[in-house]
């Protein structure tokens, strides 16, 4: 974790009111998870007064020439407006990696050995669940599990045609992108649990599934509910207001089963099945 | 130059770090060297763990913030247990901020803390506004002066009683905490406040009220300060939206013979770091050899 004056790189407006931001923050880019999260502040002045968080969206380069990250966010409010209108080569302070991010399964290693008919010795599977904005931390975890060789469905469910965001990122990734709009202008039409409903019918079922959902929290736990039904592990990043972001002051409480725990440290990942809905 | 004592306690510099917006310090590891730090207070403690208050607990406002966390904790066992070992290995002076729901758990919270030798000294969160009771004790001169002179008597350690703003006159909060033996006193705790959400017609903190913070109540603060600094003789620790190093030296020309900072860090957690190098630059400026002598210099001629 570093608090980093740092340099942007692009600011382009990818949609009606959603805008890509690339940062030269090369400690910050060799270190983040997918799921993890960093600090904005969108000003220098007092307003608005507290940072904001933005997940990390994708982190660009290979290896030692790995330096940038790139945030995907909405212009909901005071801060967003500033963060839009910066020009490249403004500096920011970015303060990061921050929480605790996705688990990724391992790649499936057949065992010659293994006893067939366990459970535990099936092959695993992603399927990703994007709501609206919520998919700008799930294309850093795609390109994570293709990267441990794990097969990737992807869900993307949005109000309408133009709000879906990262279909073109995520077929690069996987061939399996789905979508679906509340009002039927684009992809299948309803809500993206209808669409998982659906999926999961004609899925083929020797896999040991594995959810990873971001979006509304009506979705999430809609999403959730079907996971356990199901028996799915599934994990939720959620999106709660915060002032530090890294534990200090306790504003971001979840209620758990094992009591309350921090979006900003203990998540914003979280098992469902750990959460009290 | 910047060195500056606070009951027994010998600080290296003035600038500490308020109770509940450093955690229990190791939050901050990454990001701060403690050793450049006067001292650190620590997010309150209870005898009995607390689970908060309901969500929202924080809210942004102009120029600051509205926080209901409720003093959340695990409670005096687990923090001694848990996070004591860290705190111990800092080596600068580690203060215990401490409430309780009746003088006997002040009494025995203080007991507890005796045991401990890392601990150099106990603040008295006696001005938390989020939490359900009639009134602060700090609003109560009275009552203030019991909680005081009961910790007093248990303890040979440093004790500051931390006072609240919500009050009408702070002096008589301020001398009550003098009389009943407190070796310093620090403020201002945060104001009451509320935010409401236009839309939905609720409160903006799930406690429907907090405690405000942040640079909007700076000038509040400071002369509060300045009021409670001219009528007691012990230390005044001034804080109150101090973001940067003019902001510490206005609570010190005021009458703080040290600070603490609180909101800032959770904007930018260096925070400590640089306001004390600010101070020894304005010291240098401004050719004062040491921190004491500008405590309460205000030029207040009419």
């Amino acid at each position: 974790m570093k608090d980093i004056r740092a340099k942007i790189l692009s600011n382009k407006k990818v949609g009606r009111a959603y805008y890509k931001m690339a940062l030269d923050t090369p400690y910050i880019a060799r270190t983040a998870k997918p799921g993890q999260f960093v600090q904005i502040k969108c000003s220098d002045g007092l307003e608005p007064f507290l940072r904001r968080p933005f997940s990390i969206h994708r982190v660009k380069g290979e290896g030692s020439r790995v330096k940038e990250i790139e945030i995907l966010y909405e212009v909901v409010g005071k801060g967003t407006e500033i963060l839009a209108g910066k020009k490249e080569g403004d500096f920011v302070d970015v303060l990061g990696p921050l929480g605790t991010g996705f688990s990724l399964p391992r790649a499936h290693a057949p065992n010659p050995n293994r006893v067939s008919g366990l459970g535990s010795s099936l092959e695993p599977r992603a399927i990703i669940i994007a709501g609206g904005i919520g998919a700008a931390p799930l294309v850093y975890l795609a390109e994570g599990l293709k990267k441990n060789k794990i097969k990737t469905i992807v869900l993307i469910g949005a109000k309408t045609k133009d709000v879906i965001l990262c279909e073109k990122d995520f077929e690069k990734i996987t061939r399996e992108v789905y979508i679906s709009t509340d009002d039927g202008t684009y992809g299948c039409h309803g809500f993206v649990s209808r669409l998982f409903h659906n999926i999961l019918k004609t899925a083929e079922s020797k896999f040991e599934t594995i959810v990873y959902v971001c979006g509304p929290h009506g979705m999430l736990k809609c999403i959730a509910e079907i996971c356990r039904e199901r028996g799915f592990e599934c994990q939720v990043s959620l999106e709660e207001k915060m002032a530090c972001g890294m534990g200090a002051c306790l504003g971001c409480a979840v209620h758990t089963k094992s009591g309350n725990k921090l979006a900003c440290k203990d998540g914003p990942v979280f098992n469902a099945g750990e959460l009290i809905w | 130059m910047v060195k500056v004592k606070i009951g027994k306690i010998k600080l290296e510099n003035p600038v500490m770090v308020a109770s509940g917006t450093f955690g229990y310090a190791k939050e901050f590891e990454k990001l701060v060297n403690p050793k450049h730090i006067g001292a650190i207070i620590t997010k309150t403690i209870t005898l009995n763990p607390r689970q908060g208050n309901p969500m929202p607990r924080i809210c942004e406002t102009a120029s600051g913030m509205l926080n209901a966390i409720g003093l959340q904790n695990e409670g005096i066992d687990n923090f001694i247990k848990e996070k004591m070992p860290y705190l111990s290995k800092i080596g600068v002076p580690i203060i215990i901020s401490i409430s309780g729901n009746n003088i006997d758990e002040f009494f025995i919270l203080t007991r507890r803390l005796n045991k401990i030798k890392a601990i150099s000294g106990i603040e008295l969160n006696i001005s938390c506004p989020n939490i359900k009771c009639k009134g602060l004790v700090a609003q109560d001169k009275k009552e203030t002066y019991e909680v005081v002179k009961a910790v007093r008597k248990t303890t040979n350690k440093t004790v500051i009683t931390k006072l609240s703003p919500n009050v009408t006159d702070i002096t008589e909060i301020a001398k009550a905490a003098e009389d009943a033996g407190s070796d310093a006193v620090s403020l201002v705790n945060t104001f009451l406040g509320m935010a409401i959400d236009v839309e939905t017609g609720k409160s903006k903190l799930g406690n429907i009220t907090g405690g405000l913070s942040g640079p909007c109540i700076k000038p509040i603060a400071l002369r509060m300060v300045y009021e409670a600094s001219r009528n007691i003789d012990i230390p005044v620790i001034g804080m109150g939206g101090i973001m940067n190093a003019d902001d510490a030296i206005e609570f010190m020309l005021a009458g703080a013979t040290a600070i603490q900072v609180g909101t800032a860090n959770f904007i930018e957690p260096g925070v400590s770091g640089k306001i004390i190098k600010g101070i020894e630059a304005y010291l240098k400026k401004h050719k004062i050899e040491r921190i004491q002598d500008i405590a309460g210099s205000i030029d207040d001629k009419k």
